[in-house]
């Protein structure tokens, strides 16, 4: 029983790793997206339509091939996620609106966009085909016993949200871009004057942030819920975002807090409580995202805190 | 900017502007809420494979079609009014609330708990002023909290409204499983505590307190010493110490207000409906679309009348305009046009705010001068002044001829980096006060 609710937090937890993987570069970069929900849904989207082609390009759906139907959905997840961003970098660093406004009516706008195309896809294949193609393993990989189902066994995202979770953060403390990146987002005008190209790097953070969060949709979808739609991605946005504070803008501590996350979102219907008390347990990832917010804020230590241009526009005449 | 090797260079600049006509402002907007609609309904033609005429008729026909859909139309603009003018104060004061969703939820739970626990007991009158009190009680309890954190701590405000939002979800989920112990989820329609069928009208008693609302909160806003205050901790929270207001109790206090209208709008939303009920869904993503409203309505009371009114207007007429053509459902295809309207008029305010001045051949040249020497004026210590204006041709030849080559050069270089340049750019002199204000601000971050 343990093993099955952990391995399904697991599983559910790449949804939030991945949001909020996304939304760390974003607001490394000094932005907060609040699209990122809608981006998300955007991602899933992007995955519908791309998978409805690919199938009905092919003569006979069993020809299809399950690498080229994982690329195809990556590649339009991140395609239609990217263009959200696209959108959200244009309107933030270009035009320099709040951030604020301009991430809700993107999240309202993906919303409608995806509530719009999902329900007008057609779905032949997607329970079967697509929804194999993306939870495939390695074969062999279930010979294991309980280490293989905990460890082996999981679709092709899992892992990728987890390397990928760890490749960001080594990025972002490590790397050369990395440290450029961070000090746009601490102090943008510091990094214009050292010769750091401010407006090349939002736009990418943005985007690219974008489109790894769009893949968060992908997996609920195709993964999770096995081909199925849901309009639950958005609230999954939310607490992506909250995922982000609660690991202190680090992806790899993102990786067990996601984890966590996923576990109380679906521990109402593992534990034998009174169905009326399940509301409240889904209450604690919220209540535990505040807790850490008010911790760091008590803290005032500096590694801990929020870029510091986080949401502030930058315009290089303006000081 | 540091860099002498520049390849590539727009043709254009942007220079921000403070000094635009009111007019001109509106002029933009106007235009942009017209390009908005023309685009929603070329989207729309397309969809629907129909003709414009009818977008726009079933536009018209969706809101104030009959005398019913008009009045619930009503009801929804001044709901959607109601949430966004309690979150003016806040805004105003730069206080980030996106938690307006839950604090209405909040309100209206309030009111729900009221009507179950004393609803048989108490006489309609009481009950209703009952709920009143607790929907106003329970809102700004929940704007309370994250106003103490950010008012002592710092705690950033944006994120923690964010998540108080889905602690009220679900408290209102937990409190409906409570009520409804056979898992239904739902709790039906109550039977007391409706005012909404009040002097024979549906919504009248929401329709004429919110109007009242909208005068009040005007006033409060712009001619109260609240509003001054809130005005100054908005601007500069320096200033506002430097000239002795209590920050911490102005932050407090106005959430507290901003909190307590939200409760307002949730007590408009149990009570003032002619099906009394709760779910999660009450409010209906209307917290969040009122901060679009407010912001869009530039946080005045009375520009958000018009505001409100347009978002309601193409909500509701987009899912008349998706059911009748059978396009999706059609609270998504509401959501799209009203997406799309957003991004437009938010792109369109910086024609508001920003100047684009496109550059001609003879810049070019001085700016790649300015540019080589630039690295060495970085050296110079800045002084914090802003660049207004710029050159226009006629003024540089001018100042070429008379003043020779080198001295130019000079002056360029340091109109550059933004120096004072008294030569060509005769500045508006900012009060003293608030100029070193800002500055302090800036120092500190």
């Amino acid at each position: 029983m343990f093993l099955v609710f952990l391995r399904s937090a697991i599983r559910l937890s790449t949804t939030f790793l991945f949001g909020s993987t996304g939304e760390t570069i974003t607001e490394r970069a000094g932005h907060l997206n609040l699209g990122i929900p809608g981006i998300m849904c955007l991602g899933a989207a992007g995955a519908c339509v791309g998978e409805e082609a690919y199938l009905k390009g092919l003569s006979d759906m069993s020809q299809a091939n399950g690498f080229a139907v994982v690329i195809i959905g990556i590649l339009c997840a991140m395609l239609f996620a990217g263009a959200g961003g696209l959108l959200y970098a244009f309107l933030t660093i270009t035009l320099r609106s709040n951030q604020n406004v301009s991430g809700l009516a993107i999240t309202t706008f993906g919303v409608g966009i995806t509530n719009f195309i999902i329900p007008q896809v057609d779905v032949t294949g997607f329970t079967t085909v697509v929804s194999k193609a993306f939870t495939a393993y390695a074969p062999g990989a279930d010979r294991a016993g309980w280490f293989s189902d905990l460890f082996l066994t999981y679709g092709c995202l899992v892992y990728i949200a987890i390397v990928l979770a760890i490749l960001v953060a080594g990025f972002i403390k490590r790397s050369k871009q990395g440290l450029s990146l961070r000090a746009v987002g601490e102090n943008p005008a510091a990094a214009d004057a050292v010769g750091i190209n401010v407006i090349k790097y939002k736009y990418i953070a943005c985007i690219v942030g974008a489109g790894i969060s769009g893949l968060g949709g992908l997996f609920f979808i195709f993964d999770y819920l096995g081909g199925n739609w849901e309009y639950t991605i958005e609230a999954l946005g939310w607490l992506s975002i909250a995922l982000v504070i609660f690991s202190v803008w680090r992806p790899n501590i993102g990786i067990a807090g996601s984890i966590l996350f996923a576990a109380f979102y679906i521990l109402p219907s593992y534990v034998n409580v009174p169905f009326q008390y399940r509301e409240l347990i889904k209450m604690i990832p919220y209540v535990v995202t505040i807790i850490v917010l008010i911790a760091i804020s008590l803290l005032r230590k500096k590694e801990l805190q929020p870029p510091a241009s986080l949401g502030v526009p930058y315009f290089r005449e303006e000081r | 900017m540091a860099s002498s090797k520049i390849k590539f260079e727009l043709p254009f600049h942007i220079t921000k502007r403070t000094d635009i006509v009111a007019w001109k402002a509106w002029l933009v907007r106007g235009g942009a809420i017209v390009i908005a609609f023309i685009l929603t309904a070329i989207v729309s033609t397309i969809l629907t494979k129909g003709d414009m005429g009818g977008f726009f008729k079933e536009m018209f026909v969706g809101t104030m079609g009959t005398a019913n859909k008009a009045l619930k139309f009503l009801n929804g603009w001044v709901m959607l009014l109601m949430i966004g003018l309690a979150l003016v104060p806040a805004f105003k004061m730069k206080f980030w609330n996106i938690g307006a969703e839950g604090q209405t939820l909040m309100g209206a739970l309030a009111s729900v708990v009221v009507i179950k626990e004393w609803g048989k007991v108490l006489p309609e009158e009481v009950l209703i002023i009952l709920m009143l009190l607790f929907s106003i009680i329970f809102g700004a309890i929940w704007g309370l909290i994250p106003a103490i954190f950010k008012a002592i701590w710092n705690t950033n405000e944006t994120l923690f409204t964010l998540m108080m939002n889905y602690i009220a979800i679900q408290l209102v989920l937990f409190a409906i499983n409570i009520w409804a112990p056979n898992g239904s989820g739902t709790i039906g329609i109550l039977k007391y505590g409706s005012f909404s069928d009040a002097f024979g009208m549906n919504y009248i008693i929401n329709i004429v307190l919110v109007t009242i609302v909208t005068a009040i909160l005007f006033i409060y806003i712009k001619y109260s010493k609240h509003g001054y205050e809130i005005n100054v901790v908005g601007e500069s929270v320096n200033t506002a110490k430097y000239i002795g207001i209590n920050v911490k109790s102005v932050i407090i206090r106005t959430m507290v207000l901003s909190g307590a209208l939200c409760g307002l709008a949730g007590w408009f939303l149990v009570g003032g409906s002619p099906t009394p009920t709760i779910n999660s869904t009450l409010v209906a993503g209307r917290g969040f679309t009122a901060i679009l409203v407010a912001w869009l309505g530039q946080l005045n009371p009375i520009i958000m009348l018009g505001s409100a009114f347009l978002v309601v207007f193409m909500q509701t007429g987009a899912a008349q305009v998706a059911s009748t053509y059978h396009i999706g459902s059609s609270s998504a295809f509401g959501s799209i046009v009203v997406g799309l309207f957003f991004v437009i008029v938010i792109a369109a305010e910086f024609l508001v705010n920003y100047n684009v001045v496109f550059k001609i051949h003879k810049h070019k040249k001085v700016a790649k001068t300015a540019d080589s020497l630039a690295t060495f004026g970085n050296k110079v210590e800045k002084e914090e002044t802003k660049k207004e204006d710029i050159i226009t041709e006629e003024q540089f030849e001018e100042e070429l001829e008379s003043i020779g080559t080198r001295y130019f050069e000079r002056t360029i270089t340091k109109s550059k980096n933004f120096e004072g340049n008294d030569t060509f750019t005769p500045q508006k002199e900012k009060p003293p006060v608030e100029k070193t204000a800002e500055n302090e601000e800036k120092e500190d971050k």
